[in-house]
This record gives C-alpha cells, sequence and structure tokens, in this order.
C-alpha cells in the first residue's frame, strides 16, 4: 500500500480512536446523570442531587476533552482527506453541519447553566438544562453517525458534473437505513461505558469505606443501566446491525468471521485467522451457529470470502478479525457482569460481595476497549473503501500534503495527547479522590451587595 | 442562492470572530491584567461559562463551509495543512489551561496553567490573523484548486509565499492588538474594581495603537494587491466599510473614556465585522484568491448543487433561531459583573 494514504490513515485512526474515548463517557454517562437529578426531584432526596452534582463534574471535564479532540476530527476531513471532501463533502457536510448546529450549540449553551447555574435555576429549569445536554450529546452522535453510515452504506445522493456527489435526498441521508441501526448499536455501546464507569466509581467507594451512601447510589443506578444497555448491545440492535452488515457488506462480514468457502457457517470463538491458507489456526468453534444468525437457518450457505475477488477484500483481515471478536467477547463479558451483579443487587447482597465489587471496579476500561473494537470493526470493515463501492481509499486522501508532513503532525497529536491523556487521568482521580460530599450545596447564596444581584436572578 | 451562502457563512465567521475574540483577548492579556491570583480567577470566571459555546460558531461554520463549498473545505484546509494543525493544538493547550485553572486554584500548578492558557490564546490570536492575511495576500492554487503552504519561505510576498509573510504577520499583530482590545473591553464589562479599572486603561492605551496598526495594515494591503479595490470602485458604497472601521475605533476610545462599559464593548465588536466585511467586500465573488487569477476559487465554480442548498437552508434557518435562543438565555443567566464569593462557579 502507498505509505502516504498509510499514514494518513494511521492520522486520523489515531486521532478519532483517542477523541471517542471522550464522547462515549459523555453519552453515556448524560442519561445517567437525568436519572439521578430525576430521582432526586421524585423523592425530594437530596442524596440524589448530590450524586448528579458529582457526575455533573466527572461528564464536565470529560465534556471539554471530548470538545478539544473533536475539533480536529472536522477539520482532518479538509486537511487529510481533502480529495474525499471534495468528492463528498455535498452530502456528508450536510450531517457535519446540522451537528454543530443543533447539537453542539444545544449542548454547549446549557452545559454551562447546568454545570454553573444551579443556584440562578429553578429545580425544574435545572433539570431541564441537564435533559437539554443529554439531548445534545446524544443528537451530535446520530448526526455523527448518519455521517459514518453514509460512507458505509451510501444512500440519497446523485453524481454530479465534476465527479463528485451532491444530495438528492435529504430524508433519506438522515433515515439511512444502516444509520438507525447504527445508531442504536453504538448508543447502547456507549451507555454501558457509562454505566460501567458509574458502577466502578461506586465499587471503589465502597471497598475502600468511604462515601459509601453515595457509592450504593452509584452501584445501584449503574448495574440497573448496565443490566439494561448490556442487553440492548446484543439485541436487538447487534442483530440489527449484524443484517445491515450481511445485506450491504458481505464481504466484510465474511472477513470478520474469518468465513473463506462458502459453505454452512460455524461461529468462531476463538482462533487465528490465516490469510493464506484460507482456514482458522486453533479453532473453537459452534459449529453452524452463524449461519443460524444471519438467516435463521442452521444449514443455510454463507457467502465466503473466497467468493469476493481479492480487490474487494478488507485490506487488514487480521485486525478486522480481532477487533470483531474482541468487542463481541466482551459484550458478553459485560451481560454476565451486570447480571450476575443485578441478581445479587436484588437479593440485597451485592454491598457485601466483595469479590463482585472488585470485578465492578476493575472492569471499567473494558467498555472503552469495547466501543474502539467496535469502531475499528465497522472502518476496517469498510476497506478498501472509503465510500463502501463508491471511493476508493487511495483516491481519498489529500495528494498535496506529503507523508512526511503527516508524520510531523501524527507525532505532534502523539505528544499532545499523551499530555491529555495524563491531565484527563489525573483531574478525574482527583475528583473521584474528593468525593461527593465535598460538593457544596447550591443554597441560594447570600445577596451581598448590588454587584450580586446583578449576576443573579432579580 | 451562491451569494446568500456566501453571506450566511461571512456572518457566521464575522460571529465565530466576535465571540471567541473577547475570551483569546481575554485570554492574552490574562497575565498582564490579572496581578492577583483573584483578579486572574475572576478573568477566567468571566470567560468561564461562555467560551465553549463561543469555540462552538468555529466548528459550526466550518460544517456549513464544508458542505456550501466543497471545494474550498478540501483546498484551504489541505493547503493550511501545518498552520491548521497548530491551530488545533493552540486550541486545546487553551482549554486545558482554562479548565485546569478552574479545578487547581493554587500553587504553582495554577501559575503554570495560566501560562499555558494565556500564551495559548495570544499565539491563536496571531495565527488567525495571519491566516486572514494570507487569504487577503492570494495562495499558490494550481490549475488542479490545490496548494500547499510551507510554514515560510524567505518572508516576501512572491510567487512562493510562506504562511508567514511580513504582509502575514503584519495581519497577525494587528489581529492580536485587536482581541487585546476587544478582550480588554470585555473585562471592563464583566468586573468591577481595580482590575476594571487596569482593563479600562489598556483599552485606552490599546486602541490608538490599534488605530495606527489598522492604518499601517490598509496601505500595506493596498500595496502587495492594488486590484482589491475593484469592487470598491464598481460600487463606491464600500468606501463607507473604512470609514466605519475608523469611526468604531474612535468610539470605543470616547466611550471607554466616558465610562460606557458596554457601548465600548459594542464598538469594539462593530470594529472586527467592519475589517472583516471590508475585506469580504473586495474578494466577492471571490472566495480563495489565488495568485495566479486563472485559479481563483469562486462561488460559481466552488458550490454544491441547489437541492443541497435549497434543503441546508431550511434547516439552517431552523437551527439558527434556536441557537440564538439559546444564547440570549446563556448570556441573560450569566450577565452582570462575576464575583468570586459565589459557590460553585467558575474559579471557586
Amino acid at each position: 500500500m502507498d505509505s502516504a494514504v498509510l499514514i494518513h490513515r494511521l492520522h486520523f485512526a489515531f486521532t478519532v480512536t483517542f477523541h471517542y474515548l471522550f464522547p462515549q463517557l459523555t453519552m453515556g454517562l448524560a442519561p445517567l446523570v437525568v436519572a439521578l437529578k430525576t430521582i432526586g426531584l421524585w423523592k425530594n432526596d437530596e442524596r440524589y442531587h448530590r450524586a448528579a452534582r458529582f457526575w455533573a463534574k466527572i461528564f464536565g471535564i470529560s465534556f471539554v476533552f471530548g470538545v478539544v479532540t473533536g475539533i480536529p476530527m472536522e477539520f482532518q476531513f479538509g486537511t487529510n482527506w481533502s480529495h474525499f471532501s471534495k468528492f463528498a463533502g455535498g452530502v456528508i457536510g450536510q450531517t457535519l453541519a446540522m451537528e454543530g448546529t443543533f447539537a453542539f450549540f444545544l449542548e454547549s449553551a446549557f452545559l454551562g447553566l447546568f454545570l454553573y447555574g444551579e443556584k440562578r435555576l429553578s429545580k425544574i429549569a435545572h433539570w431541564w438544562t441537564g435533559v437539554a445536554v443529554f439531548l445534545g450529546s446524544w443528537l451530535s452522535g446520530y448526526f455523527i453517525v448518519a455521517t459514518d453510515a453514509w460512507m458505509q452504506h451510501p444512500v440519497a445522493y446523485r453524481a454530479t458534473a465534476d465527479g463528485s456527489v451532491t444530495l438528492s435526498s435529504f430524508w433519506g441521508l438522515l433515515l439511512n437505513p444502516w444509520a438507525l441501526w447504527q445508531y442504536a448499536h453504538n448508543m447502547a455501546g456507549a451507555a454501558v461505558t457509562g454505566a460501567f464507569v458509574m458502577a466502578a466509581v461506586g465499587a471503589y467507594y465502597l471497598l475502600s469505606e468511604k462515601y459509601v451512601e453515595q457509592g450504593k447510589i452509584y452501584i445501584g443506578v449503574g448495574v440497573v443501566s448496565g443490566i439494561l444497555f448490556s442487553l440492548l448491545v446484543i439485541g436487538p440492535t447487534g442483530d440489527g446491525q449484524g443484517h445491515n452488515l450481511a445485506n450491504y457488506q458481505p464481504a466484510a462480514l465474511a472477513a470478520m468471521e474469518a468465513h473463506f468457502d462458502t459453505k454452512t457457517a460455524d461461529l468462531v470463538i476463538l482462533g487465528q485467522p490465516n490469510v493464506e491458507t484460507k482456514s482458522i489456526d486453533n479453532p473453537l468453534v459452534v459449529p453452524k451457529a452463524l449461519s443460524f444468525l444471519i438467516s435463521r437457518d442452521w444449514n443455510a450457505q454463507v457467502r465466503g470470502l473466497s467468493s469476493f475477488p481479492e480487490s474487494e477484500w478488507p485490506t487488514n483481515i487480521a485486525l478486522l478479525y480481532y477487533a470483531y471478536h474482541i468487542m463481541v467477547g466482551l459484550g458478553t463479558v459485560f451481560m454476565l457482569v451486570m447480571l450476575i451483579s443485578g441478581i445479587q443487587l436484588w437479593r440485597k447482597k451485592l454491598h457485601e460481595t466483595k469479590w463482585l465489587l472488585w470485578v465492578l471496579m476493575l472492569s471499567f476500561p473494558l467498555p472503552f476497549i469495547a466501543n474502539t473494537a467496535g469502531w475499528m470493526t465497522a472502518e476496517i470493515g469498510r476497506q478498501p473503501y472509503l465510500v463502501y463501492g463508491v471511493l476508493r481509499t487511495i483516491d481519498g486522501f489529500s495528494k498535496s500534503v506529503t507523508a512526511s508532513n503527516v508524520w510531523f503532525t501524527l507525532l505532534g497529536f502523539f505528544g499532545m495527547y499523551t499530555l491529555l491523556a495524563i491531565l484527563f487521568l489525573f483531574l478525574v482521580q482527583r475528583e473521584i479522590n474528593h468525593g461527593p460530599e465535598h460538593v457544596e450545596s447550591f443554597a441560594p447564596a447570600p445577596v451581598n451587595g448590588g454587584k450580586v444581584s446583578a449576576a443573579g436572578r432579580n | 442562492m451562491g451569494f446568500l451562502w456566501f453571506a450566511i457563512i461571512s456572518v457566521m465567521l464575522t460571529s465565530y470572530v466576535i465571540l471567541d475574540g473577547f475570551d483569546l483577548g481575554a485570554g492574552a492579556l490574562h497575565l498582564f491584567l490579572g496581578r492577583t491570583d483573584d483578579e486572574r480567577r475572576k478573568i477566567i470566571r468571566s470567560i468561564g461559562p461562555v467560551w465553549d459555546g463561543n469555540e462552538v460558531w468555529l466548528l459550526a461554520t466550518g460544517g456549513v463551509l464544508y458542505f456550501v463549498f466543497p471545494q474550498l473545505y478540501a483546498s484551504s484546509f489541505s493547503g493550511f495543512y501545518l498552520p491548521l494543525m497548530m491551530v488545533l493544538w493552540l486550541l486545546m493547550l487553551r482549554a486545558i489551561g482554562l479548565e485546569f485553572r478552574t479545578h487547581i486554584k493554587d500553587g504553582i500548578w495554577a501559575s503554570f496553567f495560566d501560562g499555558i492558557f494565556s500564551i495559548g490564546s495570544l499565539l491563536l490570536a496571531v495565527f488567525y490573523g495571519a491566516a486572514l492575511g494570507n487569504v487577503v495576500r492570494g495562495l499558490p492554487l494550481g490549475p488542479d484548486h490545490y496548494f500547499f503552504l510551507p510554514l515560510w519561505t524567505n518572508f516576501r510576498v512572491g510567487p512562493h509565499p510562506g504562511v508567514l509573510d511580513w504582509y502575514t504577520v503584519l495581519s497577525g499583530v494587528v489581529a492580536l492588538v485587536a482581541l487585546c482590545v476587544h478582550g480588554a473591553n470585555y473585562i471592563v464589562v464583566k468586573t468591577d474594581g481595580e482590575l476594571n479599572e487596569h482593563a479600562r486603561k489598556t483599552s485606552l492605551i490599546l486602541t490608538p495603537v490599534l488605530f495606527l496598526l489598522t492604518l499601517v495594515s490598509l496601505f500595506a494591503t493596498l500595496f502587495i494587491h492594488p486590484n482589491l479595490l475593484a469592487n470598491y470602485n464598481a460600487l463606491p458604497v464600500g468606501y463607507l466599510i473604512p470609514v466605519l472601521v475608523f469611526a468604531s475605533l474612535i468610539a470605543v476610545f470616547v466611550f471607554q473614556k466616558r465610562g460606557k462599559e458596554v457601548a465600548a464593548f459594542i464598538s469594539g465588536a462593530l470594529y472586527l465585522a467592519f475589517m472583516l466585511v471590508g475585506a469580504v467586500y473586495s474578494l466577492y465573488p471571490v472566495i480563495l484568491p489565488a495568485i495566479d487569477p486563472r485559479y481563483n476559487l469562486t462561488i460559481q465554480n466552488s458550490i454544491t448543487s441547489s437541492y443541497a442548498l435549497q434543503v441546508g437552508l431550511r434547516w439552517w434557518i431552523f437551527g439558527m433561531v434556536i441557537a440564538l435562543g439559546y444564547f440570549v438565555f446563556l448570556y441573560r443567566m450569566f450577565r452582570g459583573k462575576v464575583e468570586l464569593e459565589n459557590n460553585g462557579g467558575y474559579g471557586d
């Protein structure tokens, strides 16, 4: 492969992978924070308001890191993928611009109010600002997924005279059948991250015997939502996404499963794909299970990778296969951990089940890995195309930007993101150790002098 | 339709410059104006709840630019590859400095993040000015509509320019001083006491400097690009724009002298707006001028299809009306002078 396109790909892959660690946490925490606020209002229980305030702080930190690492993503369409931008800007520019107009303005305006306006607003109004932030972050996710979905399964476009494409149906683009399942699957995945992180902090508080009252709330909300979303990730959303692949990207699906010959397909649990011999080394399989999952028929023939011309094969079959299997494997683990925790919670024994608390506490990195692996599956599976079946990756990068310049900025991003990662961990760790009790009550401050009342309600 | 979108993007970009401009200006002045920890926290608090929303204007403008003029987006972003990446890093440093300063309140860490925040803001102001200078000067676009600019060559405005030459460095300095005036005016509005007085003095000192610099850059622009006046000569009402530019600067000075804080701030914002309108007026209908005018990117040769533009206009109007609503609400909630005694705010 041409080295310039490879380094451009690495540049985008690295920055987007790092970026998505933060939005998945904010999108995952947003509904949980709203849930905490809602319970607080419902039961008129200050403990839940305190919990919401604590998590809003974590949310706020993650949000800022998501914003600053997100701007490079929009820029890179132009800087590193200018030929793709010229080609597809008339279509995907729509969804990207809508993200800014509808989601970012909503999110950023209300986040300030949500984080810093609690004592300036009534309780109900403050609840609404939380809902607005939640909606903004989930709307933002939709526009990005719709953009990606168009690259996975291009619809609602027509060719123009200069060889580019332009939009032909607004609703066709927004309601791309690929986008609907991908969005549901992705958001459920993000919510799993939020649930695991919340449960992990709760477990940490319980195990270290500080802020125990708050810790129990986090575990309760984390486990209940964790059960819900880890089930939703698998069905119907994961299954729906699988059918998208079977219908629109059968070559990618065959490569993900390392299914080389057209025949009834086994579900590979473990094993290393061997592209040379077109087989799996050290296989551990469930016979015929893949046939059933795809067609609901144990004996159905599934098209193998060998039946596609090699020019249509994803360019890195091994990585695609591993990414997919890591995602699926971890997804199964999440469901088991959350179900067992749920049973213990229901029996009112979870808070004393030390080993399970340890598992919950230590599991928090896993959903980040699973979500990353899921996106790697989607994007590596899309290769060798940038826009599936329409524009090849090799034709999309910025030919005027040399590999040397991209190395220069990639190294810059390595350095910058190492710094950001350290700062993020430091800040979050600091908040967790500081603890929820420390977050001040937001009772109206005494009004002292005209300047203050000018700033408050009057 | 092309003209309408040209106008919409110009307005959005101007909104970004005015809104993020006062954040950047306040940031650039942060180390000099904030002499005590309390003063620095006040400056941070004055922009804390709004900077993020202001920065969104950059993203929203970028998004609209992307779908309306895909070729412009592709050409300019890949051509300005190196400076744009540095802008990204600076935006990160500024945000990190700002956020950390609100979480860590004392000791050398606070000073460290004050420095990061302030230097990041300062360099961003210079970069933005230099970027605008590059566009006005013209770019080495080839027949394929692409170009690539090194950071600098020989600092001359010639056939092989770099991002930085004497003209664009001058533009960067103008932008820095302009945003510092704008930021000082904002701090005047948002604070009281010594900081307020100090910021007012800064604005009064910098405004005449800006007046001179603007004049110099005006002549420099005419020197390197005499044909920029074509649109002005075709429609002489445009000559009002430079008059308004200088009038708004005088207004900043007069209002600041008389203690009309809000009026001075608005005059400063108008100065920025008129500067941008002046540049845009000279460029139209070119959106990215090439050194060889045959390769200019114009509205005509860069715009997307009319269906996409019509659909886009509908949702854009709908979205902007709502967004304006949020911003009015947000600024109303955080209006007035900042106080450090309040609980739960930025800087506490």
